[in-house]
């Protein structure tokens, strides 16, 4: 064909970088990667973000899916998949392409996670994505299970039939079900670490002291990437944020 | 018997499961509009009149994904890599929810198209051929695949009376060409030399589309008569 053939994971070239956050819910990865975010901007790239699960294309499908239970392990694989596909093709590759920074919360490894978690087979759900893009780093958030369930569960009366993994029958308990889940896809991150060589990251420290180590990792990469306008001074940010916040709202804040 | 082989990783885990497929899977493939569906409606009223349970099942129309995959074809903004899943997610929806319960049932199933157009369609979009095989590994193999094979010529005439050229059909979505009639010409050209290179691989059963209907009927009947279970 002529140029347009699909590259798969690891043969991409662009002049753009991609940094991705990975780990269970509650491991605190998608308030690291929004300081990141905030950061980059401030330092003058472009960036650009992108979430797992967003395709305005394949949302509908999705939630089709999950409300009927429609879904089998394979077929949740797949609808997942192609959501990823569909942001791959929008909201990664063009970015890359364009010398942009793309930040992504969740990557193929959390697919790897969930879907072999689900008893996908490890080796199909791997083929499956083939045509992601290798990140210029990813960092997975590694938490004690109890630490990520009591963030993830204070609060919250209601799980989802597969956010809980009630469809793997462990348990009649969403909560007990979901524990068990959670269990089987930390397994698989931590087996993941060496195979895609993930950058595991404490994520019980505190909230300051992982971005610093995070911006530390990002910084390096950095390195010819084009600056889109020259970086905002920390001072001048500050000026910038109280311009933008009339005092008045804040003293009338209270009414 | 529907026996336990795949293409390539039996991803859904039916060999764990010591699934048993007591019906038989029959595939009629082609390309759009080389007279399949007439096919297999003169398949199933005869399967039926000698007292088998038939089932069918259509591209496109899983219960999952058929609306929003048409959606999505409607718009402007699907890409070829999502486009491949989409209709992946379609198939193996397909594949779960109405082909294996019929097999499983005892059903004589009769599928219009089957992984073959699917792998088609992403390797002339310039998909990984690896990567889509893959993909497509968890199907079972088929007790038959009848390949209806015809010419270039002999597609035009067929489209032309069944409602004219059609965007996805003519794979306007390549670029190929600079009206409908010139793209389909190259598209299905590359279509072509895809399931010419299927044949052997796959083990097609090649029927000649140019004879008459009742023709390929007869000749269907005769290769199926021998696969179905006795009674």
């Amino acid at each position: 064909m002529d140029g347009q053939d699909m590259k798969t994971y690891g043969l991409h070239q662009y002049p753009g970088k991609l940094f991705v956050v990975e780990g269970v819910d509650g491991s605190g990865k998608s308030t690291q990667i929004a300081l990141l975010r905030q950061w980059l901007i401030s330092e003058g790239y472009t960036v650009f973000f992108s979430e797992w699960n967003s395709s305005p294309l394949v949302k509908k499908t999705t939630s089709r899916g999950k409300k009927k239970q429609l879904l089998t392990p394979t077929t949740f694989s797949l609808i997942h998949a192609t959501d990823f596909a569909d942001r791959t093709e929008h909201d990664i590759i063009p970015p890359l392409k364009a010398g942009a920074i793309v930040l992504a919360d969740r990557y193929v490894y959390t697919a790897f996670a969930r879907d072999v978690a689900r008893n996908v087979d490890s080796h199909w759900v791997r083929e499956l994505y083939q045509f992601a893009v290798q990140p210029t780093r990813a960092f997975y958030f590694r938490v004690p299970l109890d630490v990520s369930l009591s963030r993830i569960l204070t609060g919250r009366t209601e799980l989802k039939y597969y956010e809980a993994g009630m469809d793997l029958g462990l348990s009649n308990d969403p909560h007990e079900s979901f524990k068990m889940f959670q269990q089987r896809i930390v397994n698989e991150y931590e087996a993941m670490i060496n195979e895609y060589n993930l950058t595991v990251m404490d994520a019980t420290l505190p909230i300051p002291e992982q971005q610093r180590i995070m911006r530390q990792l990002v910084r390096p990469h950095l390195e010819g990437v084009r600056r889109f306008r020259p970086p905002v001074r920390e001072k001048e940010l500050l000026n910038l944020v109280r311009a933008l916040q009339p005092t008045e709202r804040y003293s009338d804040q209270s009414i | 018997m529907t026996e336990l082989e795949f293409y390539g990783i039996d991803a859904i885990g039916l060999q764990n499961r010591e699934d048993v497929l007591p019906g038989r899977l029959i595939v009629i493939e082609g390309p759009d509009g080389i007279g399949r569906t007439s096919q297999l409606l003169l398949l199933r009223p005869w399967l039926e009149s000698s007292g088998y349970a038939v089932a069918d099942s259509e591209m496109t129309h899983s219960d999952l994904a058929g609306a929003g995959l048409k959606q999505a074809k409607e718009g402007n903004t699907l890409g070829p890599i999502t486009l491949n899943l989409f209709y992946a997610t379609d198939f193996v929806d397909r594949f779960e929810s109405q082909i294996l319960p019929a097999l499983r049932a005892g059903f004589i199933v009769l599928t219009d198209r089957y992984i073959y157009s699917l792998m088609a369609r992403a390797l002339v979009r310039g998909a990984d051929p690896h990567w889509i095989r893959s993909i497509y590994g968890l199907a079972l193999k088929p007790d038959a695949i009848f390949y209806l094979k015809g010419s270039l010529e002999d597609l035009i005439p067929r489209v032309l009376q069944g409602g004219g050229f059609s965007y996805w059909e003519s794979g306007m979505d390549m670029h190929l060409g600079s009206d409908l009639f010139e793209s389909f010409v190259r598209y299905q050209t590359l279509m072509l030399a895809e399931y010419d290179k299927m044949i052997a691989e796959y083990n097609f059963h090649v029927i000649d589309a140019k004879l008459p209907v009742e023709l390929i009927a007869e000749q269907l009947k005769h290769h199926i008569l021998p696969l179905l279970p006795a009674g």
